[in-house]
This record gives structure tokens, C-alpha cells and sequence, in this order.
């Protein structure tokens, strides 16, 4: 916010369309309503009462991924389901983003195998990777605050 | 209706398929009866429907991989196990009316593993040799739909197969980290 807002008029406020944008983006971020395994459980808690995302403004979750701006892949990726998942993110609008939770979906975990993907990386471009297994709902928190901060940064020359 | 007693199903299958009754094995109070492939279907069916026997139901099918070396000919079943050829099918089978189980096997070898099909005795069977000829490559001749169950229809290879490879990336640690992610798929928008 510009040096203006402290000057007098408390009505006007002065910033970038940046910062105004990623603001805007930040503070109302939808996720898609989908879960592969044991992390999406974590998830679920996070948007529970004691976690409460929508502190973050991340209450609503979109059954569609026209409408969802975060991928939150929250667990294996078996090989088989590997094709749904990049097809999810394909029709997510622009701008979007991936959040890659847990172990598992961020290099496999131990299920070092033929049946899971080794990273979803390899499917979708990912932004913030969570350890843990599965991660605890602050663990997710900070992973999303993280998002946040890059977003934050986005700059209007790499819009597309 | 009066139900028949129980008869004993070795010696019933011995006398309806003789020599096509491999090798018959008591371990535990388990019975197993290793029939010959060709004839499988038939000694089931048999089993099924005959009077004093009446396996109604099949509780599971199931394959086994004996690679590298645990079958062949040193395998009589004498000292160790019956195990002539490379793949077993077993069908574990539930007499309802008299409270027993019974295992019969089926072996198929190793260039060209093939088993008729037993869905022709028990439609539940299906899924169950889809599974099998999926993870074990066991080709089932006659089965209705011999689609993939588990694996995706492109998929190269049998999972369950002993020699297939078990693991599926090299673990990263910080002395080879940078060589993996060099070779490592990353996708792209």
C-alpha cells in the first residue's frame, strides 16, 4: 500500500495492479475438491473447525476443475490414474496452481514401484511441495502461506 | 429330501479322471489335488455338481510363480512339493452342504502359460482370471472378456511375475541426487 493511505485522505488507497491482483488471488483461492489418499484425509481436517482454512479464504472447494484455481494432489498417483489427473489440471482456467502433498505424490514415497508415479512433477508442473506422511494440517497451512508468498510475487510481465 | 453322506473327494476324483489326478497332497488337514490343465474345468465342474462332494462355491482363484528355480523335475513331490512347471493355479473351492474346503491346482508352463477357463463351471470366476492373467500373464482360453482388470489397458509386462523389476527409481540421496533428476521426466504446461 502507497504512502498515501497514511496521508490525510484515509479513502484513497494507492497501489500496483500487481499487487492488487495477486492479492485479490490470493485471498480467495479455490481448490479442487479432490483427494487420492491418506493425505487427503489431512486435508479434509484442515478444513475442519480446529484447522479452519477459510482463515486463508479457502473455504469453498470446486467440484469442477473449471472453477478451481489449486490442485491440491493429496497422495499417490498410482499410473493409472496419473492421465485423470493431468486431464484435471488441463481444464483448470488459467491461472493456476499445484500443490503437491506429502511423500508420496512428491517423489513416491516408499512406494518406490511400478504402480505409482515417481513425483506427480512428472505429470504437472508443481509450485510447493509438502513433506510428510502424511502431513499435519499446520504442515498443509504453511505449504498453502507458502503458495501464497509466490504468488505474491507474480509479476504482471509473466502474465500470460 | 435326505442329503447324501459325504464321500472322500480324492478317491472320487481318482476314479473319475484317473491319471488326469497328477498328485493328490495332505498337509495340515488341506487338501489339494493337482489336476492335469486340459481337464481342470471338467474336475471342477465335477466336483460342483456330483452327489456327496457338492463344492458350490468357489472361494478364490489365485496364481503363483515358482522363478527362478522352484519347479522341475527335482520337484516330484515325494520329499517337497509337486511343482512341474513354472505357474499354479489354484482354485479354492467350498462344499456349503458339508462344511469342507478343498484346493485344486493346475500348473501351466512357463513359454506359453495357458489354462482353460473356468468360468464355464463358475461365472464368479471371471474377475478373478482377469486378475490372474493381468498381474501373472496366464492367458485363461475361452474366458469371455480377457481385458486387463488392474492395470491400464497399454501397460507392457506382468507385475506379479517374479522377475519383474521391484522397484522403480534409484533413491535419491544427496550423492546422486543431481544424476537422477537429470534423467527424470519433469513435465512442463
Amino acid at each position: 500500500m502507497g504512502v498515501s493511505s497514511k496521508l490525510g485522505n484515509l479513502g484513497v488507497v494507492t497501489t500496483t495492479v500487481e499487487q492488487a491482483v495477486n492479492w485479490a488471488r490470493t485471498g480467495a483461492m479455490w481448490p479442487l475438491l479432490f483427494g487420492l489418499a491418506c493425505c487427503a484425509i489431512e486435508y479434509m481436517s484442515s478444513q475442519a473447525s480446529s484447522y479452519d482454512l477459510s482463515r486463508f479464504g479457502m473455504e469453498l472447494n470446486r467440484a469442477t476443475p473449471r472453477q478451481a484455481d489449486l490442485l491440491i494432489v493429496s497422495g499417490r498417483l498410482t499410473r493409472k490414474m496419473a492421465p485423470v489427473v493431468r486431464q484435471l489440471y488441463d481444464q483448470m482456467a488459467e491461472p493456476k496452481w499445484v500443490i503437491s502433498m506429502g511423500d508420496c505424490a512428491s517423489c513416491g514415497g516408499v512406494y518406490n514401484n511400478y504402480a505409482i508415479v515417481q513425483g506427480v512433477d512428472e505429470i504437472i508442473p508443481v509450485d510447493v511441495y509438502i513433506a510428510g506422511c502424511p502431513p499435519r494440517p499446520e504442515q498443509l497451512l504453511h505449504g498453502i502461506l507458502t503458495l501464497h508468498e509466490k504468488v505474491k510475487g507474480e509479476r504482471v510481465a509473466d502474465w500470460a | 429330501m435326505e442329503i447324501p453322506a459325504a464321500i472322500d473327494p480324492v478317491a472320487a476324483a481318482r476314479d473319475a479322471f484317473g491319471a488326469d489326478i497328477l498328485h493328490v497332497k495332505r498337509f495340515r488337514g488341506e487338501t489339494t489335488l493337482v489336476v492335469s490343465a486340459m481337464r481342470a474345468p471338467e474336475a471342477l465342474d465335477y466336483l460342483r455338481v456330483s452327489p456327496g462332494l457338492v463344492y458350490n462355491m468357489l472361494s478364490d482363484v489365485s496364481a503363483v510363480d515358482y522363478f527362478p528355480e522352484d519347479y522341475g523335475a527335482d520337484f516330484d513331490g515325494d520329499e517337497c512339493d509337486f511343482r512341474p512347471a513354472r505357474f499354479a493355479v489354484s482354485y479354492h473351492i467350498l462344499s456349503m452342504l458339508y462344511n469342507r474346503r478343498l484346493r485344486v491346482k493346475a500348473f501351466a508352463d512357463e513359454a506359453d502359460p495357458r489354462l482353460p477357463t473356468a468360468t464355464v463351471v463358475w461365472p464368479a470366476a471371471n474377475w478373478l482370471e482377469r486378475e490372474i492373467a493381468d498381474m501373472m500373464g496366464i492367458t485363461f482360453d475361452g474366458h469371455p472378456d480377457q481385458r486387463r482388470l488392474l492395470m491400464p489397458d497399454d501397460w507392457h509386462g506382468h507385475p506379479h511375475r517374479r522377475d519383474y523389476p521391484l522397484g522403480k527409481e534409484t533413491v535419491a540421496f544427496s550423492f546422486n541426487e543431481a544424476e537422477i533428476r537429470k534423467h527424470k521426466p519433469f513435465a512442463r504446461n
